[in-house]
């Protein structure tokens, strides 16, 4: 056993998908402990906020005028003039600049949009703010204006001024700011890192990402486990037992094969209705329908064993049919039943991803799996709208889960089947 | 003499052949009526009034109480709830063989036949081409990864395994957004552009009348084919790789091959038995997987919104249309029993051993 084991773990195939497998369940256990909180809370009040770290607005400005020493450091960060001026200016605003230039006389075909630097120059020369070139439009003439006016308070060194409306309802400053002062982010009182944004409910995807992987890995084994031991008692009993018994589990065997297991799928999710389909109980129905793969297997195994000597020694000691398929069956197919567990979990995973996607998934107010999430986020079409971080991780972790468990497959197909081996 | 044993022998071919096929007609028959009263009891099982339920879920939906209450005395009267269940089970498939699935729900009072048959087209000329394609690039792909080894069994084989690993829905997503949302190179949705009507042809002259029409309605529709079809090839592609690969290495290691290496026969003759001995299991393998295939590329439809069953599916599923989805899943099963009937019939073809009666 222990020389078996060895020897498995001397497959690279199966050493990577192991190693990716692990990773992603021990990050998914570990990642709660860091960021605790219920993964369905909804944290923003639209939806589908892109990855990234938000500060708040209030807090920024009340961290430095609420507190008596000042909290901002002045910084000179090279650049960082260009960097403001690029931010706010588009590039459909530097294309408008452009044509405004165009307008003018300027020769722009050696005018590159990019080089800001460029750009900026002549539009400080030709762009005169007094006087409307004839020829414009008075709305392009208010575009013209506005751009200027952005570039105009941008490179400008005034401090801009923080102002609350005082007892007499007049507006007085409170507090004041320039263009390099800046404020620790540890000082302001709330700010949220979304490393893959929110959902369309607002919620973090990271946390629910994390959280619907556990699941589904769950609802996988649940599913190849059934699948495995209603597979592995009707391949031992077909194949050892044979006979009549043997012509009927072939028979239900086959004729579920050529059925689709996922339109059975679809009928039994849609006939237990939406309130009694949780998580367990659809876990148990994908195992219910799939498990025709492993008993064929196991059948085919068995059927090449049965007439070996030592199980032939063993009946004629008068060993009982339960010992003999215990001692002396299973530990040469166990082997197969591992790597048909390996394949059941791995379609478990993905038959829950596709049932989700039907709508007929696990009840969706209590825990997100992987197949709710892909089909919240392709029922808000997060996919034509480009909120890429609502869709592309969750199939990422979806591939990352099925190759791996599919690499681990072929790592001990080779391993048990030399005839593969490179 | 010689004449009467090629006689014999024909015979004895066309016995096999008979004996063969009755076996799997039997089969498919029986499987057939397992699926019908599968697609009939399953439903049944879960508690209380079938039709209360159905119509149930309905009300929510509708916004006319008379609506409900006629679709529920017409459903009581339809399923005969009143009766025994044997009685209501004859009801069904005599209603089943007429191609009667009764009226939508969300659609009232459009029949269910309707529905079905406006989706079921587009979903045979897409997976059927897309499944023969695949198995053919794939037993290609496995084929030449078992001889040639190198390149192909290093960097081609193991790519195809990992799209393989992508399930069909999430490739269907993956090429959507590149090559529909991204590069707009494909159509976003739909069986063929929306402001298109397909013309109505009544006659050989308005076939000729209306031909540029039908021209670019054939045109916009392999348009919007090209996505779900590659997407369905993709995923699929490695998975038939794979098994020939396996087998071809398991032939390409038998006995006869060295043998026939040791007569001197030439290599690219060896070559071609191996192939045509390996290919016969990824005959029978893609009839059991064929199933299974379905279901995943049936999700990927719903991605383009192809106007397909699994659309239909998805519809009826969001508008809890119970008969729609009695009857979709009624037809997938149907049209899987077939594949695998037609399959069965190929192998019979190409498998030597069928003809030689020696089969079983």
């Amino acid at each position: 056993m222990r020389h078996m084991i060895r020897n498995v773990f001397h497959s690279p195939k199966f050493v990577w998908g192991f190693g990716i497998f692990v990773f992603i369940l021990i990050f998914c256990i570990v990642y709660p402990l860091f960021n605790p909180g219920n993964p369905l809370e909804m944290l923003q009040v639209g939806g589908f906020a892109a990855p990234g770290t938000y500060v708040n607005v209030y807090d920024t400005v009340a961290a430095d005028i609420n507190k008596e020493e000042t909290l901002k450091i002045k910084f000179r960060l090279p650049g960082a003039d260009e960097k403001r001026l690029e931010s706010v200016l588009s590039a459909d605003d530097r294309n408008t600049m452009l044509k405004f230039l165009a307008k003018v006389g300027v020769d722009t075909s050696e005018v590159d949009v990019e080089d800001l630097d460029q750009l900026l120059e002549l539009w400080e020369k030709y762009f005169d703010p007094t006087s409307q070139p004839k020829g414009i439009t008075r709305a392009d003439w208010n575009k013209y204006k506005r751009i200027n006016n952005a570039i105009n308070r941008i490179s400008s060194t005034d401090r801009r001024s923080v102002s609350e409306k005082d007892q007499d309802g007049q507006m007085a400053a409170v507090g004041d700011f320039s263009s390099i002062d800046y404020v620790s982010v540890d000082e302001v009182a709330n700010h949220i890192t979304l490393p893959l944004g929110t959902d369309n409910f607002g919620r973090d995807m990271l946390k629910e990402l994390v959280s619907a992987t556990l699941t589904s890995v769950e609802m996988g084994f649940i599913a190849g486990t059934v699948a495995t031991i209603i597979g592995l008692l009707f391949g031992l009993l077909a194949g050892y037992v044979g006979g009549v018994l043997d012509d009927i589990i072939t028979f239900i065997t086959n004729l579920f094969t050529v059925i689709p297991g996922f339109v059975l799928l679809i009928l039994i999710s849609f006939s237990i209705g939406q309130e009694q389909r949780g998580v367990t109980t659809v876990a148990l129905v994908i195992g219910l329908t799939g498990w025709t793969w492993t008993a064929r297997s196991v059948r085919s195994q068995v059927i090449s064993l049965r007439n070996r000597d030592h199980v032939n020694l063993s009946k004629l000691s008068g060993h009982s049919l339960f010992r003999i398929i215990l001692s002396d069956i299973l530990p040469y197919i166990m082997s197969y039943v591992v790597m048909a567990f390996i394949l059941q979990v791995s379609s478990g995973i993905l038959s829950e991803a596709q049932l989700s996607l039907l709508g007929l998934g696990p009840k969706s107010t209590e825990t997100p799996t992987l197949g709710l999430m892909m089909n919240w986020s392709m029922l808000y079409k997060a996919h034509t709208s480009g909120y890429w971080w609502a869709y592309f991780p969750i199939i990422l972790t979806i591939a990352g889960v099925s190759f791996s468990l599919n690499l681990m497959n072929t790592g001990l197909d080779q391993v048990f089947n030399p005839a593969l081996r490179d | 003499m010689e004449q009467q044993k090629t006689e014999k022998k024909r015979s004895r071919s066309r016995k096999g052949y008979v004996k063969y096929f009755r076996k799997k007609l039997i089969w498919f028959v029986l499987t057939l009526i397992i699926a019908v009263a599968l697609n009939f009891i399953l439903p049944r099982l879960m508690p209380g009034d079938p039709v209360q339920a159905m119509t149930g879920k309905l009300v929510a939906g509708t916004t006319s109480n008379t609506i409900a209450k006629e679709m529920y005395e017409r459903y009581a009267e339809e399923f005969g709830t009143n009766k025994p269940l044997f009685q209501q089970f004859f009801i069904y498939v005599g209603n089943v063989m007429k191609g009667n699935f009764g009226l939508s729900f969300s659609e009232y009072p459009r029949p269910v036949s309707d529905v079905v048959n406006s989706a079921v087209w587009w979903t045979v000329c897409l997976q059927i081409p897309a499944i023969i394609f695949s198995w053919i690039i794939g037993n290609l792909l496995g084929a030449v990864a078992a001889y040639r080894k190198k390149v192909w069994d290093k960097a081609v084989m193991p790519f195809t395994l990992f799209l393989s690993a992508i399930p069909a829905f999430a490739m269907a997503v993956i090429l959507f957004v590149i090559f529909a949302v991204t590069l707009k190179w494909a159509p976003i949705s739909g069986g063929y552009a929306y402001d298109m009507i397909p013309p109505a042809i009544n006659s050989f002259g308005d076939f000729f009348a209306k031909f540029p029409q039908i021209m670019k309605l054939i045109g916009s529709v392999l348009e919007h084919y090209q996505l779900p079809f590659w997407s369905i090839v993709l995923i699929s592609i490695g998975g038939q790789a794979v098994g020939m690969r396996s087998m071809s290495i398991y032939e390409l290691n038998a006995d006869y091959v060295k043998y026939s290496r040791f007569m001197g026969i030439k290599d690219r003759k060896i070559v071609r038995y191996v192939f045509r001995n390996a290919m016969l299991p990824q005959v029978t393998g893609l009839t059991m997987s064929i199933g299974t295939s379905v279901g995943g590329s049936l999700v990927a439809e719903t991605i383009f919104s192809y106007p397909g069953l699994g659309s239909a599916m998805l519809k009826a599923v969001t508008s809890s249309d119970y008969p729609v989805i009695s009857a979709t899943t009624l037809i997938i099963t149907i049209m899987v029993l077939i594949c695998s009937l037609m399959l069965d019939v190929i192998y019979a073809v190409i498998d030597p051993r069928v003809k030689a009666a020696q089969f079983d």
